[in-house]
């Protein structure tokens, strides 16, 4: 079962593979300042937030569903913690717009894919990998 | 050419204050000749977001370590990574970083394997450095290539091995993990990743002193008076001590060795780089569980 990874996420895997891994950096650098804001709602409820143990720095998300069964990931880090931001802002992104069973299929080894390995470590980009588990967790237990 | 060393009377009562600069020190030196600012952080990117005009970025994963065995790279990779940052070997290097001077206190323990002479931590590392408000930049230097030798690595002054640790069993050991790892509740830093460890606890006798104990709230270095308070009174440590440290992985124990050798004077302590992610997965080595050290095995 290899559904198509969803068109978003295969463009931001193809935009890192066609750089330099010093540009692969760069590019991870552009996504951490992208990272939008927490809603209020969430600001003044760090309850709802869960914490992402994988990750090295504190790293915090919640997904919501919404009516139209999209599903919407929000996620904070600190500023002085930039590698972590740009794999939340990477997922942000990528599964913007994306329904449950679209987020759901995501392949797990997605991080792996992004040739970050070599400029980042691998142990770094388990960090990512946890992102991604938590979030898909997240979205089983909320459509459920 | 070695630059002058910081005369700060905070650094005076430690062994070897010419390990040490103040901001106000770097802040007054940078640019001159034979000084290299180094930054090197636990985050990847942090040095991309900002730095200190001037410094170049040593990564540990991806500078520092093979990428193959699980060892330190070797003479001649020591020398092409020099080379390229625009180190040469009488510079004066100073290293600063992120977490405490975490991975800068790493980075400057791996260079010492190599025997870099002149090489000193920024007391305090970025975070002082930012919340006195000081400039970074974001333009990364491109230093003119040095020629750095090839120096081999001298493993035997400062880094000990499982069997150097078991031979030395009965000698004081400095665990410096978090005490939920010392006692046996988790293998990792609290809210840090797995790294497959097989068993929990520590190294029989060996005292748990968590490394960031020896870090003032400004993240400077505490002095040599509340330095010796936590490390001569608390863990029991005594003059012609042969100590070993170790953590998880080798890092969070290059912090306290600095501290002990630089800032205490013992002489001779060794980082136990394997630490508990080999220890912990060994076959048969002795292992205690629980907040008290233990007793020394018999051989």
């Amino acid at each position: 079962m290899s559904a198509a990874l969803p068109a978003k996420l295969a463009e931001i895997r193809d935009d890192f593979l066609a750089l330099s891994q010093q540009d692969r950096l760069q590019l991870l650098l552009e996504f951490s300042q992208e990272l939008p804001e927490l809603p209020p709602r969430f600001a003044d409820h760090p309850d709802l937030l869960e914490r992402v143990e994988e990750c090295q720095s504190p790293v915090f998300i919640f997904v919501e569903i919404d009516d139209d069964s999209v599903v919407h990931l929000h996620a904070t880090a600190p500023r002085e913690a930039p590698t972590t931001r740009g794999f939340a802002s990477i997922l942000v992104q990528g599964l913007a717009g994306l329904t449950v069973d679209e987020v759901l299929a995501v392949p797990s080894d997605y991080p792996l894919t992004l040739g970050l390995t070599e400029a980042v470590s691998p142990l770094r980009i388990r960090g990512m990998s946890g992102l991604l588990g938590r979030a898909q967790r997240q979205v089983r237990e909320r459509a459920a | 050419m070695a630059v002058a060393t910081d005369p700060n009377p905070a650094f005076t009562d430690f062994a070897h204050p010419e390990r040490l600069v103040s901001s106000d020190w770097l802040a007054e030196h940078l640019g001159e000749p034979g000084l290299v600012v180094v930054e090197s952080d636990e985050d990847v990117l942090l040095y991309e977001t900002g730095h200190i005009e001037g410094a170049v970025k040593i990564d540990w994963h991806t500078d520092l370590n093979d990428p193959v065995l699980r060892d330190y790279l070797d003479g001649a990779g020591f020398a092409e990574l020099l080379s390229r940052k625009g180190i040469s070997r009488d510079d004066t290097v100073v290293i600063y970083g992120d977490k405490n001077n975490w991975w800068a206190a790493y980075a400057l323990w791996v260079f010492t394997l190599f025997g870099h002479e002149d090489v000193r931590l920024l007391d305090g590392g970025r975070a002082k450095w930012e919340a006195e408000g000081r400039a970074y930049t974001t333009e990364v230097p491109s230093p003119a290539a040095t020629e750095y030798p090839v120096v081999e690595r001298d493993d035997a002054a400062v880094r000990a091995f499982k069997e150097d640790v078991l031979s030395h069993l009965g000698n004081p050991l400095i665990d410096v993990r978090s005490p939920e790892e010392y006692v046996g509740d988790r293998t990792t830093a609290p809210a840090y990743p797995e790294e497959g460890t097989l068993r929990a606890g520590h190294i029989p006798s060996a005292q748990n002193v968590p490394w960031a104990k020896a870090v003032a709230e400004d993240g400077s270095f505490k002095s040599k008076p509340e330095l010796d308070v936590i490390y001569r009174e608390g863990a029991g440590l005594k003059d012609g001590d042969n100590v070993i440290a170790y953590c998880r992985i080798g890092e969070r124990s290059s912090h306290t060795w600095f501290v002990l050798t630089h800032l205490l004077g013992f002489e001779g302590v060794r980082n136990y780089d394997g630490s508990w992610t080999e220890w912990g997965s060994a076959v048969r080595v002795p292992i205690v569980k629980g907040s008290e050290p233990g007793a020394v095995p018999a051989h």
